[in-house]
């Protein structure tokens, strides 16, 4: 009999360790044939540990599961959740990129490649690099780090550029708040990312690559550092890719808590040892990335999008989505949520579906009163806005962005000022330092909160100003999109802003 | 004061990065582990040994959270402070423990123990409040919880 147990943060942060312990020592003194394998999360938060038995055939599930079940989960008395992929949340998604993620123990490449594996790779091998680059473009992949550039049109100019080395950067610093598609990918199918870097490493003619990986995430840190020795062992990374002749090989690099380094330029300073300030663009860093050379920076979402697009087919991928938003996105919905954890599904899905339906609400049964998307600089969405639908444009088109499509769900007793205020002062602890309006704006912006709460009713049109500034005077989005929660937030909220004396009023 | 391993430990460390592109990061890293901080004394050896000035060294090490001039108590108590976590309490949490150990953000109880420090995110959106002692992650945190980490 197998056990699944998961090895996902989120599961060990809920006691998924203590329960693996307890089914191991159970079954060994029952004297049960029991291999515990620690596979990834299948991204059901509130029913970790979910922990799935199989007994040659279907796999049964159970969450969440404590120390003290596991004599009843052996003895088959506990109550189950049935298969995963009955469980309504999992059963309407549509896992792409995360097909895999929960499914199979991480570190164990036979199983990767018996769940479809490597398949990717081999078709690129096959392909020259500009195929590889064409196929990419066909697939409408857009970048999922935030500002959904197309991942093809980037792969172009690297490809393009002559130089004697360029370079593969993956951007693992997922600072958003609201998100955890990389940490749960990078936990629970990293082969799947050390793919995709391969397959980008061909397509543009790059050996080398890095993961710029934060170091909040000490598993994902252990989980990537694992697979890639097993990589090399196994000749998948190093000089020779899956015997194609082809070079490629990686290093997991990790970052010192600098929400600023998720930002590209200040990534690259920070990986080549600097302080991690932004740099003015020209130069892109497609042309001038790491060490000068012309680099590939993506977000880890998009390269471990790529080998499913040459598994599967550009045009299958392409096929899913809404307008110029294709795919599918992993949709990351947390906060005071009652289902919350990982939803892959097609682009355009109404947020209030999401929101309502899919995750059932807020945990604590109150009202839903604002929706944060796309991390600490995306806007607050009031529920009037439910009906937008979950794609890039359409979001930018209600004054909102979908960022790496982090969901934070807050209700009735949330205080938007105050949610305002911590948008201001995120941004002056954080800030790079390179601009005014950023550095000096954001300290300015906590000051100009504390004296609307204080009933300064005219600080009001000040920080309207303010915002404006930040807009028009920061290099990077730190500076320049933190007016984005902070006037979402004023103007979809006015009574949370309202002195005590209009309020008496 | 200074610790007398501290050249032989750094010149292990910099045998260790040789040959790597953009070491500095790994080293400050090796450094951390270390020693728990970044010794005063480490500063010159790794601005000689990467060629750059003390000055150049200091301001990475200052730019980045992790990296710290003084060491830090026994266990490092991390709280997450962002907005998934502050949608299911987080700031009364922050408030009940730090008053209960009777220190503010960055400080350390004055036995030395515990360091409490703000984190902006640890991934642990869908099972706020999180915290982390050391490595140990804890989700859905609560005083009892976070006090049988710190045990
Ligand atoms: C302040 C700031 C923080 C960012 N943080 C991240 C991050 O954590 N991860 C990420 O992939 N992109 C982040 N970005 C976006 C990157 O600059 C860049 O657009 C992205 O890595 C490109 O990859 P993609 O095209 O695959 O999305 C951030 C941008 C800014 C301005
Ligand atoms: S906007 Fe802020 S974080 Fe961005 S470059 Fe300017 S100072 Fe740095
Ligand atoms: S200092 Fe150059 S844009 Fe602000
Ligand atoms: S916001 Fe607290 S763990 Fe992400």
């Amino acid at each position: 009999m197998k056990i699944y147990v998961p090895r996902d943060s989120a599961a060990k942060a809920l006691g998924a360790d203590a329960v693996a312990a307890a089914i191991a020592a159970e079954a060994e003194a029952r004297g049960l044939d029991v291999t515990v394998i620690r596979n990834g999360t299948r991204g059901m938060i509130w029913l970790e540990p979910l922990v799935e038995i199989d007994e040659g055939g279907a796999r049964h599930a159970f969450g969440p599961v404590t120390p003290a079940d596991v004599p009843a989960l052996l003895d088959g008395t506990l109550e189950g959740l049935g298969k995963v992929e009955d469980i309504p949340f999992f059963a309407r998604q549509t896992r792409l990129t995360f097909a895999r993620c929960g499914l199979i123990d991480p570190l164990d490449l036979d199983a990767y490649e018996a769940h479809g594996g490597l398949a990717g790779l081999r078709r690129a091998i096959a392909l020259t690099g500009q195929q590889i680059v064409d196929k990419v473009k066909d697939s409408g992949l857009r970048g999922r780090g935030g500002a959904g550039f197309p991942t093809g049109i980037k792969w172009q100019t690297v490809h393009d550029a002559e130089a004697d080395q360029k370079y593969i950067v993956c951007n693992a610093d997922e600072g958003d708040s609201g998100t955890f598609a990389d940490r749960m990918i990078m936990e629970g199918d990293p082969f799947t990312l050390i793919e995709g870097m391969a397959i980008a490493g061909l397509a543009v003619g790059a050996t080398k690559g890095y993961v710029y990986l934060r170091s909040e995430y000490p598993d994902a840190i252990e989980v990537m550092q694992e697979a890639v020795r097993i990589g090399r062992a196994r000749g998948f990374l190093g000089a020779d890719v899956l015997g194609s002749g082809r070079t490629y090989d990686m290093e997991i690099r990790v970052g010192a808590g600098a929400y600023v380094c998720g930002e590209e330029t200040s990534l690259l300073n920070s990986l080549e040892g600097k302080r991690g300030i932004v740099r003015a663009k020209p130069p892109l860093p497609a042309l001038e990335g790491f060490l000068g050379k012309p680099t590939v920076v993506n977000n880890v979402i998009s390269l471990a999008t790529v080998p499913v697009i040459f598994e599967k087919g550009a045009q299958h991928y392409a096929d899913f989505g809404l307008g110029r938003s294709k795919g599918t996105m992993p949709i990351q919905i947390a906060g005071n949520v009652k289902y919350g954890g990982l939803f892959e599904t097609a682009f355009g899905m109404p947020l209030g579906e999401l929101v309502n339906d899919v995750a059932g609400g807020t945990a604590t049964g109150r009202p839903v009163k604002a929706v944060q998307v796309g991390g600490p600089l995306g806007a607050y969405m009031p529920p009037s806005k439910f009906d937008t639908p979950f794609a890039y444009e359409e979001f930018d088109g209600q004054g909102g962005l979908i960022g790496h499509a982090g969901v934070v769900i807050f209700d009735d007793s949330a205080d938007m000022l105050q949610m305002a205020r911590f948008a201001m002062e995120f941004c002056a602890v954080e800030s790079c330092g390179k601009c005014t309006p950023c550095r000096i704006g954001a300290v300015r912006g906590v000051e100009t909160i504390d004296r609307i709460a204080e009933g300064d009713g005219g600080a009001k049109e000040l920080l309207v100003d303010l915002c404006e500034t930040m807009t028009d005077g920061s290099l990077c989005a730190l500076g320049g999109l933190t007016p984005y929660p902070v006037l979402s937030a004023l103007e979809n909220y006015p009574d949370d802003f309202a002195t005590r004396k209009e309020a008496a009023e | 004061m200074s610790d007398p391993t501290l050249p032989e430990t750094m010149a292990e460390i910099f045998a260790r990065h040789r040959g790597q592109e953009g070491p500095m990061l790994p080293i400050l890293h090796a450094a951390m582990e270390a020693f728990g901080h970044i010794p005063e004394g480490a500063v010159p050896l790794i601005a000689e040994e990467l060629n750059l000035g003390r000055a150049e060294v200091h301001g990475v090490i200052s730019f980045y959270h992790d990296f710290r001039k003084e060491p830090a108590g026994h266990h490092l108590l991390k709280i997450c402070r962002a907005e998934a976590c502050q949608a299911v309490g987080a700031n009364a949490l922050t408030e009940r423990v730090l008053a209960k150990l009777g220190i503010g953000w960055g400080e350390t109880t004055p036995d030395g123990r515990i360091t409490v420090e703000p984190v902006y995110c640890l991934g642990l959106c869908a099972c706020g409040p999180a915290a982390m002692v050391g490595d140990r992650v804890i989700g859905r945190a609560d005083e009892t919880k976070i006090e049988e980490a710190l045990a």
